[in-house]
C-alpha cells in the first residue's frame, strides 16, 4: 500500500524532470548566443542573401495573372470582369430603390425616373421586422437606431453601405452555406477546406485588399468582394458545425423514411440545423459591418468612407458621427438577424388562417411603401428628410478633444510616457535582442511539449517562414505590441469575468456591455485613444487592448458557471471559504476554458493590429498597411501569411493544451 | 410444436425467414478490410492480437414471417449496430443479409432507398422527429420522399396518426406533445410507408417506467392488429420477456444465446443468461407444457393450455383444491399431459424465496 503510494508519483516527476531539462538547456544556449554575439551575427539578423524573394514571385504572378493568363474562350481579366459584372445587377438595383431611385441617363444629365424608397418607409418596414422578429421593444430599438441615421445626416451615405450590405450577406451566407454542404459531404474537400479557412479567419483583410483591388478595380464592387471575402469563412464553418451536430438518429430517421442525399438535404438536415446556421448570418452580417471601413479603401463609399475621411483629416467630429451611424447600424442589424434566429418554434394553429392573418406585417409595410411614393410627389420631405431638420455634434466632439487637451494633456502624456519608458520599451528591446534562431527552437520545443513532435515541426516551420521571408524584426514588433496587449486585457479580464461569474446583476451588466462592444466595428476604436493620446504604440496598444478584452472577459465567465453544480455543492459541504473555492476548485477547473479566452483575445489583438497601422505602429501590420497603399500584391500577401502564422502558432498551441487539460480533468 | 395452425403466433421454427443474417461483423480499426478474406470470413487471429473494436461478431440469426423477434443485450454490447447493419444505415465489415429474398449487401443505394420506403420502417430511441413539421408533417415524411401528392399523403398520414391514438393532434408540433405521445408520432412515421418488416430500436428507453408500460401494451395492440415481422431492441430484460416470440441475447458483440423467454429461463447457455434470469418470476415465462408430468389417471381438476404461460392459469390452479391435477392439451385438444397444483404452488414459492 505504502509502495504503491511512494511510486505513483515518480513517473509524472520523471517526465517534468525531461522538460525543465531541455527548457533549462535552451535558456542557457540562448544566453551563451547572446553573449557571443560579435561572433555569430547571422544568429541575431536573418543575412539577407539567404531571404527568399517570395514577394517578388507572387507580384510577378499576379502580374502575369491580369496581363497574359488566358483561358482560351477569354482571358483571366475577362473573367474577372464578368465576376464584377455579376456582382454589379443586383447592387445597382437595390442602390437605385434604396440610395439614388430609379435614373435614366448618365452623370449629371440624369434624370429620376422613379424616386427611392422614403426614409420613413424604411423605418417603418423596419420597425415591422422587428416587430415580427420579437416585440415592440426591438422595433423601437431599430426604430431609434435609423432615426439617429435620419436626424444627423447620415441617411444617404448609411443607404449606400446598407445596400453593399444587403448584397454582400446572401451572397456569402449561400456561397458559406455551399461549401459547407461539401465539405460535408465530402471528406477530402473538408481536408482541403479546413487549412484554408485557418489561414482566411487569420490573414489580415489588408493582405488580400491588393489582389482584390488589382483584379477587379476600384469600385463598390470590388469592396463587395473582398466584403465577402472576408465574411464567408465563418459562415462555412458554422455550416459544417451545424451539419455535424444534427443528432445521429434524426439524420437516421431521414434516411429510414427513404429520402435520397437530396431530399436528406433539404427536408432534413437543413431545416435541423435552422437554428445554428442562424448564428452563422449573424456573423456574416457583422463581420460586412466591420468591413465597412475597411472596405471604403477599395471604394466602397458611403459611412466607411466617411469615418476614414475624417480619421485622415483629424476632423473628430464628423468621424465620431459616421462611426457612431456604423455602430448603430450593426447594432441595429445585429439585434434584428439575433431576434429572427431565436424566434419561438412554432406552435400550431386551431383553425387555418386566412392570408392576411398571415402576413399581417407585410402588409402594413406595402400599404405604408405605397402611400409614401403617393404622397411624396406633394411633400418632398417625405423622400428626402430636410436639410434643415438635421442636426450635427460635429462641434461638441471638436470642442471636447480641446477641452481635454487644455486641461488634462499633462496628465496623459505623463501617464503615457511613463508606460512607455518603464514598460513597453525595456520589453520591444529584449525581444528585439534575442537571437531568431533561439526563438524559432523555444517555438518548436514549447509546440513539442504541448502537443507532440508534429505540433513542433509545424510551429518552429512557421517560425522559420518568419525569418527567411526577412519579415522577424517586424514580427518581434507584432509579437510585443500584440503580447503586451493581451497580458494588460486577462490582467483586465480575468478579474471581471470572476466577479461577473459569482454576481447575477454584475453578469447582466457586463453582457449587455460585451454586447455592444462587440457589435462595434473594429475601426471605431481608434477613434477615442486618437482623440486622446494621438497616434503612436501606445495609442495603437490601448485600441487593441479595448477591442480584445470581450473574449477573455466572456470565456473567464463561462467556464467558471459551467463547472458541475455538483462539485460546487461538494466543496461548499466540505467547508470551503468563496476564497478557497475559487482557487481550489473554480479557477483550476475553468482553466482550459480561460484559455480558450485568451487564445480568442491573442487572434483579435492579432487583427486590431494590423488595423492600428493607420495609426502609426512599426510592425507588420504597417507592411500590409504600405502593400496595400503601392499595391504590391507580394509584399501584402507575404505580410499577411506572417501574421497569420503567428496566429496559427498560438492557436494550435494553446489549442493542443487546453484540449488535453480538458481530457485529464474529465470535461469532455 | 411442429405445424403451426393459422392464426397462431409461430415458434422458433416452420416459419418462412424474412430476415435472414449469416456470419456479419462490424469492425473499427484500421485498415479493416485487409482482416477479410476474399471469402467473407474474418481472419480472427489477427483480430484478437490487434487493435480491433468488434461492435458487432459473427451474428447470426433469422427473422421469421410475423414475429417478434427481440434483441436484448446492456449498453455496449453491440445491439444498436447490428440493428443498423440489418438496415445498412451502418455498412456491415462482411457477412450476409438477405430480406425477403433480396441480398441486402448487395443493394445499390437507389435499391435500398426503394426497400426503405417501401418495406422498412423504424423506430428510434429520441423520437428523432423534426421538430419544424408538425405531427401530420413527420408522418407524412416518408410518403413526400416518395413523390405522393399532397391531399393523398396527408390523408394516409392521418389514417396512421388515428392508429396510433393521436387523432386530433395532427397540427401540434413536436414540443408542445409529451414523450409517450411523441414516441407515438415516431411510431406512426414508422408505419406510414406500410412496411414489411418493423425495426424499433429500445423505442421505449426514453420513458418513464408508467408510461413505458402503457406504451409496451399499445405496442403489443398495434401487432394484434398489423402482424409486422419485428425486430425490436431493448436493454430490459422484462421488457423482452413481455414483448418477445424469441430473443436473442448478445454481450460484447456476440450473440450468446438464442431462444423463446421459456427456453431461456429453463436452460441458460451461460451464467450471463442466467443472471438476466434470475430475476424474473417463473409463473410469467414458463408454460404448462413445461411442468407437466406424465399422465396418470383421469381425474382431472381441471384443464390448462400447453403453449400459455402459467401465470394467465393461475388464478383457476390455485383456487383448487390441494392435491388437485389440472389436465394439459394441445392446440388440437388432445391432452399431452397432467399438471398437478403442488408442482405450480413449489414453483411460486421458489421464485419468491429467489426474491
Amino acid at each position: 500500500m505504502s509502495n504503491a503510494a511512494v511510486s505513483l508519483p515518480r513517473p509524472a516527476s520523471l517526465t517534468l524532470n525531461r522538460w525543465v531539462l531541455l527548457w533549462g538547456l535552451m535558456i542557457l544556449v540562448t544566453v551563451v548566443l547572446m553573449m557571443s554575439k560579435e561572433s555569430l551575427p547571422w544568429a541575431f539578423k536573418y543575412p539577407r542573401a539567404w531571404q527568399l524573394p517570395l514577394a517578388g514571385w507572387i507580384s510577378d504572378f499576379m502580374k502575369w495573372l491580369i496581363n497574359s493568363f488566358d483561358l482560351g474562350l477569354f482571358t483571366f481579366k475577362d473573367l474577372t470582369r464578368g465576376l464584377a459584372w455579376l456582382v454589379e445587377q443586383p447592387y445597382t438595383l437595390v442602390r437605385s430603390l434604396l440610395s439614388t431611385g430609379f435614373l435614366s441617363g448618365v452623370g449629371s444629365d440624369a434624370v429620376q425616373v422613379f424616386p427611392r424608397i422614403s426614409w420613413l418607409a424604411l423605418i417603418a418596414g423596419l420597425m415591422l421586422l422587428g416587430h415580427y422578429a420579437r416585440d415592440w421593444k426591438l422595433a423601437l430599438l431599430v426604430g431609434g437606431c435609423f432615426g439617429y441615421l435620419v436626424v444627423f445626416g447620415q441617411w444617404d451615405s448609411a443607404m449606400v453601405t446598407l445596400s453593399s450590405i444587403i448584397i454582400a450577406v446572401p451572397i456569402g451566407i449561400l456561397g458559406g452555406m455551399l461549401l459547407g454542404i461539401l465539405g460535408h459531404r465530402s471528406r477530402g474537400f473538408r481536408m482541403v477546406l479546413i487549412p484554408i479557412l485557418d489561414l482566411m479567419q487569420t490573414v489580415p483583410v489588408f493582405a488580400y485588399l491588393v489582389p482584390v483591388l488589382l483584379l477587379f478595380g476600384f469600385s463598390p464592387v470590388s469592396a463587395m468582394i473582398a466584403t465577402i471575402i472576408y465574411a464567408m469563412p465563418p459562415m462555412v464553418r458554422v455550416t459544417l458545425l451545424a451539419l455535424e451536430h444534427i443528432s445521429a438518429e434524426v439524420v437516421e430517421a431521414g434516411s429510414m423514411a427513404g429520402c435520397s442525399r437530396r431530399q436528406l438535404l433539404w427536408k432534413v438536415l437543413l431545416p435541423s440545423a435552422k437554428h445554428s446556421l442562424m448564428v452563422g448570418v449573424n456573423q456574416v452580417v457583422m463581420l460586412s459591418l466591420n468591413m465597412v471601413i475597411i472596405a471604403s479603401m477599395i471604394g466602397a463609399g458611403g459611412l466607411g468612407h466617411d469615418v476614414l475621411t475624417a480619421l485622415r483629416r483629424l476632423r473628430i467630429g464628423e468621424g465620431v458621427e459616421a462611426g457612431l451611424a456604423i455602430t448603430l447600424l450593426a447594432i441595429a442589424l445585429d439585434r434584428l438577424s439575433q431576434a429572427y434566429a431565436n424566434r419561438p418554434p412554432p406552435m400550431h394553429h386551431t383553425r387555418p388562417p386566412a392570408l392576411w392573418q398571415r402576413h399581417p406585417h407585410a402588409l402594413v409595410f406595402l400599404v405604408i411603401v405605397g402611400l409614401t411614393w403617393a404622397l411624396g410627389v406633394y411633400l418632398p420631405a417625405l423622400n428626402t428628410y430636410p436639410e434643415s431638420w438635421q442636426i450635427t455634434t460635429g462641434a461638441f466632439w471638436g470642442d471636447l478633444v480641446k477641452y481635454i487637451n487644455v486641461n488634462y494633456f499633462d496628465t496623459l502624456e505623463s501617464f503615457k510616457n511613463f508606460l512607455l519608458l518603464n514598460l513597453m520599451v525595456p520589453f520591444k528591446r529584449f525581444l528585439l535582442s534575442l537571437p531568431w534562431v533561439a526563438v524559432v527552437a523555444m517555438v518548436g520545443l514549447g509546440g513539442w511539449q504541448l502537443g507532440g513532435w508534429r505540433l513542433g515541426l509545424l510551429t518552429a516551420s512557421l517560425a522559420t517562414f518568419i525569418a527567411i521571408v526577412g519579415l522577424w524584426t517586424k514580427a518581434m514588433v507584432t509579437l510585443y505590441l500584440c503580447g503586451l496587449a493581451v497580458v494588460i486585457a486577462c490582467l483586465i479580464g480575468v478579474p471581471i469575468g470572476i466577479l461577473a461569474a459569482r454576481n447575477e446583476r454584475l453578469h447582466r451588466i457586463v453582457g449587455v456591455i460585451i454586447d455592444t462592444l462587440q457589435t462595434l466595428p473594429s475601426f471605431v476604436y481608434l477613434m477615442p485613444v486618437v482623440m486622446l493620446f494621438r497616434v503612436g504604440d501606445f495609442a495603437a496598444m490601448l485600441a487593441v487592448i479595448a477591442y480584445a478584452i470581450t473574449p477573455i472577459i466572456r470565456y473567464t465567465d463561462h467556464g467558471i458557471r459551467h463547472i458541475p453544480g455538483e462539485l460546487i455543492e461538494a466543496a461548499r459541504q466540505v467547508g470551503m471559504t468563496r476564497g478557497q473555492l475559487l482557487h481550489k476548485v473554480q479557477l483550476p477547473l475553468a482553466l482550459p476554458h480561460i484559455m480558450l479566452g485568451v487564445n480568442q483575445t491573442i487572434m483579435m489583438a492579432l487583427s486590431m493590429l494590423v488595423i492600428t497601422a493607420l495609426v502609426g505602429t512599426r510592425e507588420l501590420g504597417q507592411e500590409v498597411y504600405i502593400a496595400l497603399t503601392k499595391a504590391d500584391t507580394g509584399r501584402g500577401v507575404v505580410a499577411g501569411v506572417c501574421v497569420a502564422f503567428i496566429a496559427i502558432i498560438s492557436d494550435r498551441m494553446i489549442g493542443a493544451w487546453a484540449s488535453r487539460r480538458k481530457r485529464e480533468l474529465g470535461l469532455e | 410444436m411442429s405445424d403451426q395452425p393459422a392464426g397462431e403466433r409461430p415458434q422458433s421454427t416452420g416459419a418462412a425467414a424474412k430476415l435472414c443474417c449469416k456470419h456479419v461483423w462490424k469492425i473499427f480499426g484500421d485498415d479493416v478490410p485487409s482482416l477479410i478474406g476474399a471469402d467473407g470470413s474474418v481472419d480472427e487471429a489477427r483480430f484478437e492480437s490487434g487493435d480491433y473494436i468488434g461492435a458487432v461478431r459473427d451474428a447470426s440469426f433469422e427473422v421469421h414471417d410475423g414475429e417478434t423477434f427481440v434483441i436484448m443485450g446492456l449498453s455496449g454490447s453491440g445491439k444498436s449496430t447490428l440493428l443498423r447493419c440489418m438496415t445498412r444505415l451502418i455498412e456491415p465489415s462482411t457477412g450476409e443479409i438477405h430480406f425477403e429474398s433480396e441480398d441486402l449487401m448487395q443493394a445499390s443505394e437507389a435499391q435500398l432507398i426503394d426497400m426503405r420506403r417501401h418495406k422498412m420502417g423504424m423506430v428510434f430511441q429520441h423520437f428523432a422527429l423534426l421538430p419544424n413539421r408538425s405531427v401530420i408533417g413527420n408522418v407524412a415524411l416518408p410518403l413526400e420522399v416518395q413523390g405522393i401528392g399532397k391531399a393523398e399523403r396527408e390523408q394516409r398520414a392521418l389514417d396512421v396518426i388515428k392508429l396510433v391514438g393521436l387523432e386530433g393532434r395532427e397540427q401540434y408540433y413536436p414540443r408542445e406533445l409529451s414523450g409517450g405521445q411523441q414516441q407515438r408520432v415516431g411510431i406512426a412515421r414508422s408505419l406510414a410507408g406500410e412496411p414489411d418488416i418493423w425495426f424499433l430500436d429500445e423505442p421505449f428507453s426514453a420513458l418513464d417506467p408508467l408510461i413505458r408500460r402503457e406504451m409496451q401494451d399499445e405496442f403489443m395492440r398495434l401487432q394484434n392488429v398489423l402482424h409486422k415481422t419485428i425486430v425490436f431492441i431493448t436493454h430490459d430484460f422484462d421488457e423482452a420477456i413481455r414483448l418477445a416470440d424469441r430473443i436473442a441475447i448478445m454481450k460484447d458483440g456476440a450473440i450468446i444465446q438464442i431462444g423463446t423467454p421459456e427456453q431461456l429461463v429453463l436452460h441458460p447457455a451461460t451464467d450471463y443468461v442466467e443472471e438476466f434470469t434470475q430475476g424474473i418470476p417463473r409463473a410469467k415465462v414458463l408454460s404448462a407444457g413445461a411442468l407437466m408430468r406424465d399422465v396418470d389417471g383421469d381425474n382431472f381438476a381441471g384443464k390448462v393450455h400447453a403453449s400459455v404461460s402459467i401465470e394467465t392459469q393461475l388464478d383457476a390452479i390455485l383456487n383448487a383444491d390441494r392435491g388437485a391435477v389440472f389436465a394439459v392439451y394441445d392446440d388440437e385438444y388432445n391432452v399431452v399431459g397432467a399438471l398437478p397444483r403442488e408442482v405450480v404452488v413449489e414453483l411460486l414459492s421458489a421464485s419468491q424465496r429467489q426474491e
